[in-house]
């Protein structure tokens, strides 16, 4: 099968400084592919590049095997990649549908139809399974973890293939925390590749199929959830040899 | 979309009508409550431009001055230039627009603060309108449709019907909002809500239409006024436009990343505004008959400021109303009435409003405005 999204020999610097170096990196649909590493690893780099944030100074970006030019976060998008960055850019003041349909509001002539939406937005988290108060509530008033799921599901609103997610989990409570991966997992099942950038190994072998080990620029393991070690994941890490 | 109910605001309105009512009944008479609304007339519609303003987390602190400039700007071409009466108030509602779109392309643009390119407005135009009045200082208005807004008054065989058919929109609208969602086989809210919601406006619009009708009528510049904030509400709440403006002033940044263009939104937002306070003083002129060189000035742009606040629409942006304003300025005006009446002196005048409008902040601030109660459940988990 054609992986989804695939690099070949990816290089970034900044000035002097090699974000990565020559880094292969493959994704397919219906895989939850984890991205670790220290801080400085390049994982951040790595996102941008992909979400169309920062260009490539070297190598190959493939999407369904054809080779793409990612300039922008719009090309991104029109090839069906969407991003769910850690700060989840969400309006607390508006409510969830509101916040689903930021910036794609459906209207009838000149007003809001707001039936349409609320429809459209009750369909979408009962095919996540997202359980929420109300879909009328102001965002200010939910979880973090409901705040999480609320950001990635306004991400599936473009149907897209492959989600980034920046670290999903960081700051989220053990019940949220669980809320949060077993959403992944559905969009696992919808189809989709996840790529998700993490610092707990915990969550990262609870839900990646795979795990990729970003350190200083290189990608330096690949690992089948599966068949892997905790130790030597973090062996990869740290870049200690294990005995 | 409101976080904070208007309750607060308007049980704070029933304190101080009953305070003032038992120290002078002469407050509640209909001849009284006429005088207020006209009174508060200009100023609340300068307050529902800054409404828009401030939901955006911006202030507009030029909206007083350019208030008495494009009234200004209204009388001279009609009184000294000759205009028609409509041609020179569309002029000085323009001139309210030109200004509100330079504000807005140096806010945008050059991205100055707008509490600087305002500031900086509120001495410019200042200075603006005492050239445009020139010499003379003063500009009486001429009996015309101008002075027309503040001195026409609808008797009841007008009002009640009016009110009537305000009253049937009302609740029409909010019987088909349920229709559509039960069709839709969305969940339908308690039917108590959009009921209190209607009988509230009932009670208040039959209210209001009896105190005219003992008195000289409606007066044109409320409807106009009401007219203005129930178009900035529906806007708001049912538009795209107002989507965005209400997302930009909760979070830009998520704004823009939704593909929001959020400098346009900006734009148009302090446009608008400015044109609000052109028509704010349009209508103190009509009223005054009048535009003098403290059109405008004074304090204006503090009651317009205040009366947003006290009525709901926070500081931070994207939290208030469009009927902020109105009962901003109900409370404001009600205050400065009351003590005239009582012939207190503008020190306590002052004070009294200062406090006021510190106590509604405050109670924004701590989150008491939400939807009933959540003060009261906030105390019983505390205790």
């Amino acid at each position: 099968m054609t992986p989804l999204l695939e690099l070949r020999g990816v290089s970034r610097r900044f000035g002097p400084v090699e974000a990565l170096t020559g880094v292969d990196f493959e994704i397919s649909p219906r895989e939850v592919v984890a991205l670790v590493g220290d801080n400085g690893a390049g994982k951040s780099t790595l996102v941008k590049i992909v979400s169309g944030i920062l260009p490539i100074d070297g190598g190959e970006v493939r999407f369904d095997g054809r080779a793409v030019t990612l300039d922008g976060p719009r090309a991104a998008a029109a090839l069906g990649i969407a991003t769910v960055y850690q700060d989840l850019a969400l309006c607390e003041n508006l409510d969830v549908v509101g916040n689903l349909f930021l910036g794609r509001e459906r209207t009838r002539g000149p007003a809001l139809d707001e039936i349409a939406m609320e429809r459209e937005a009750v369909e979408l988290l009962r095919r996540l399974s997202v359980q929420l108060p109300s879909v009328r509530a102001p965002v200010a008033g939910l979880s973090g973890g409901q705040r999480q799921s609320v950001a990635v599901a306004r991400s599936m609103m473009g149907s897209p293939r492959l989600v980034l997610l920046d670290e999903p989990t960081a700051a989220l409570g053990v019940a949220q925390t669980r809320q949060v991966l077993d959403l992944i997992a559905r969009l696992r099942e919808q189809g989709l590749g996840v790529l998700m950038i993490s610092h707990n190994l915990r969550d990262v072998f609870s839900v990646a199929d795979r795990i990729s080990v970003l350190r200083l620029g290189r990608r330096v393991a690949t690992f089948e959830t599966a068949s892997a070690q905790e130790v030597d994941v973090v062996a990869a890490i740290t870049g200690a040899v294990r005995e | 979309m409101r976080t904070r109910g208007t309750a607060p605001v308007v049980v704070g309105l029933a304190l101080i009508w009953a305070a003032f009512y038992a120290a002078n009944d002469r407050f509640l008479s209909a001849a009284n409550l006429t005088n207020l609304v006209l009174q508060i007339a200009a100023v609340g519609t300068i307050a529902a431009g800054l409404a828009l303003v401030l939901l955006l987390g911006e202030i507009d602190l030029s909206a007083g001055v350019v208030s008495g400039l494009c009234a200004g700007v209204m009388a001279i071409l009609h009184v000294k230039q000759g205009w028609g009466p409509l041609p020179a108030l569309l002029a000085g509602l323009a001139s309210g627009a030109a200004i509100g779109t330079f504000h807005g392309l140096w806010i945008t643009r050059l991205r100055v603060p707008s509490f600087v390119v305002t500031l900086a407005g509120l001495l410019a135009w200042q200075g603006a309108l005492l050239h445009v009045l020139g010499g003379t200082g003063t500009v009486n208005l001429p009996e015309s449709p101008i002075t027309a807004l503040a001195g026409t008054f609808f008797g009841p065989a007008v009002t009640w019907p009016m009110a009537g058919i305000a009253v049937l929109v009302h609740g029409a609208a909010l019987w088909a909002d349920r229709r559509a969602r039960s069709k839709a086989g969305l969940p339908l809210p308690p039917w108590r809500a959009p009921a209190a919601r209607l009988l509230v406006t009932a009670s208040a619009v039959v209210a209001a239409t009896g105190v005219f009708s003992q008195d000289r009528g409606l007066p044109l510049a409320v409807l106009i006024f009401v007219g203005l904030v129930a178009s900035v509400d529906l806007v708001l709440r049912r538009t795209r436009f107002g989507r965005h403006v209400l997302a930009v002033g909760g979070n830009a940044e998520a704004a823009r990343r939704a593909g929001i263009r959020v400098d346009r939104i900006r734009l148009a937002v302090f446009a608008a505004g400015s044109t609000f306070a052109a028509a704010g003083g349009v209508l103190a002129a009509s009223r005054l008959l009048a535009v003098n060189q403290s059109s405008g000035s004074g304090d204006v742009l503090l009651d317009a400021i205040a009366a947003a606040v006290i009525g709901g629409t926070s500081l931070f942006g994207g939290r208030g109303s469009a009927w902020s304003a109105l009962l901003g300025a109900l409370v404001i005006g009600s205050i400065s009435n009351g003590m005239d009446l009582l012939a207190l002196p503008s020190s306590v005048k002052l004070m009294v409003t200062g406090a006021v409008l510190l106590v509604a902040a405050s109670i924004d601030a701590l989150g008491l405005g939400k939807p009933p109660f959540a003060a009261l459940r906030r105390v019983r988990r505390a205790a």
